[in-house]
């Protein structure tokens, strides 16, 4: 069973749909004690990494979260909930999950310190945009899809682990940034697989499908 | 590198697709949901909902038509048309739409724009603007309201920057003079304002050819294009629109896996 938690992030309505369409069998979580029966977990979300972070304090979900990632079962963070597993945000300067070392940044900031236009390079980063891994390096989330297709993005902060290791796909908005992280059991997309078309479906059923390490 | 979108708008009025000249003279076209599934299949990269009835009961046919969509599409979509709080809003993210676009509206009330924001993420907001040329403004053009029908005091540029400054996260723009004449966008206060803002800039309102569409991606500075008429009456299909963009070097989906 898979569960996708409701976090007061945003509405669940299109990963829901997207699910239904792969056939998934899913449950929503909204309680700790949700996570008891689930061998697979996604966190969507749209919305501000201050509030979000808040909301899963308050009620103990990040908690919940930290336990699940340490059984090795897989995760699955979606856009908001990709930025939350780093430790820290640029967002309201917010302190994060801490799953995986390194900071989600803001693409103004960074813009401001390399002195890139933001005329040239909006802000939010709303559309589609190509993903690319290097060759020989497909994750398992990618399988059947090829390398370069695009998937539709919606933020205004950009995930930069510590660690290069971290980055399973990139993608380029006057930076080159990070599209895919993850490690072991951990992956998270910063574009909104639900809302890609055929090749985010995909990657959905990849995710609900099989395991991490699978060829 | 970040491609430009296609956006195909359907006005839907008492659940069916409807589609009019200069917001005038509309006639039914079609179903929204199989419409919105046939753009989707044929690679459309987001699609604009403008509910242009005005009634309560007629409202929960239109968030009817938003939860149908958003179980079988699985592209952007945003819904405009008659959201004048934030309940409005919420309502139609919950149905299942990415964005929400106000209008009329937030010229009325510009909190709207700031507490939209607030609570649903920038990116969650779209202002939509209709626009006149009216060379007594400073910009060249004034914001029109209602559909239209009623000029503001409101110079298009300064409202385009107000509208950023409140927390837009995107603001679709459309010519009034050009709208449904299929003759080609307003290329001129497009690029003014694409490239006075640092959001995105959706422009809309006179495509009637594939060499609009360039047009207005290159000259016009648009970072996507909202098309109605000439995709909703056969002229063109998108994946020929695409096509052409793609031949003229234009950066576009063009594998969309279906």
């Amino acid at each position: 069973m898979i569960g996708v938690l409701d976090y007061n992030a945003g509405n669940l309505t299109s990963v829901q749909s997207a699910l239904h369409y792969c056939k998934a069998k899913f449950t929503i979580l909204s309680r700790p004690e949700d996570f008891l029966h689930i061998d697979r977990l996604i966190v969507p979300g749209v919305g501000e990494a201050r509030a979000a972070m808040e909301y899963l304090q308050n009620n103990g979900l990040d908690q919940a979260i930290m336990e699940f990632c340490q059984t090795g079962k897989p995760f699955l963070g979606i856009c908001l909930g990709s930025q939350i597993i780093l430790d820290f945000s640029q967002e309201r300067d917010t302190s994060c999950l801490g799953l995986m070392p390194g900071t989600c940044k803001s693409f103004s900031l960074t813009y401001g310190e390399k002195g890139i236009s933001p005329r040239d390079f909006k802000v939010p980063h709303i559309g589609w945009n190509q993903v690319s891994w290097p060759e020989g390096k497909e994750d398992y989330l990618f399988q059947g899809i090829p390398h370069g297709r695009s998937f539709y993005f919606d933020h205004g902060y950009y995930n930069s682990p510590l660690s290069k290791d971290h980055v399973l796909g990139t993608s380029d908005h006057g930076i080159s940034f990070p599209a895919v992280i993850g490690f072991e059991n951990i992956r998270a997309v910063q574009f909104h697989p639900e809302k890609s078309g055929a090749y985010g479906l995909r990657l959905l059923g990849n995710f609900c499908l099989k395991q991490p390490g699978d060829r | 590198m970040l491609e430009k979108r296609i956006i195909v708008c359907l006005d839907v009025r008492d659940g069916k697709t409807t589609k009019g000249v200069k917001f005038k003279g509309n006639i039914d076209i079609g179903d929204p949901v199989a419409m919105a599934r046939q753009y989707y299949e044929q690679g459309t990269d987001e699609l604009v909902f403008y509910d242009i009835t005005a009634s309560t009961e007629d409202r929960g046919i239109m968030i009817r038509v938003v939860e149908e969509v958003a179980q079988e599409i699985f592209i952007p979509f945003s819904v405009g048309g008659g959201i004048g709080s934030v309940q409005d809003m919420r309502r139609v993210i919950l149905a299942g739409a990415e964005k929400v676009s106000v209008n009329s509206q937030a010229v009325k009330n510009p909190g709207i724009i700031e507490e939209g924001a607030s609570l649903f993420g920038s990116q969650c907001i779209v202002l939509g603007m209709d626009v006149l040329a009216d060379k007594d403004f400073p910009s060249g053009y004034r914001v029109v309201i209602n559909g239209g029908r009623v000029p503001t005091e409101l110079d298009a540029l300064a409202w385009a920057l107000e509208a950023q400054k409140l927390g837009a996260g995107e603001i679709v723009l459309n010519s009034i003079d050009t709208d449904g004449m299929r003759d080609g966008y307003e290329l001129t206060i497009t690029r003014l304002i694409s490239e006075a803002v640092t959001i995105p800039v959706v422009a809309s309102g006179g495509a009637g050819r594939p060499e609009h569409l360039a047009a207005v991606l290159t000259q016009g500075r648009a970072d996507a294009a909202l098309i109605a008429s000439m995709v909703h009456f056969g002229d063109y299909s998108v994946p020929q629109i695409k096509q052409y963009l793609h031949k003229e070097g234009i950066p576009i989906r063009s594998d969309w896996g279906l």
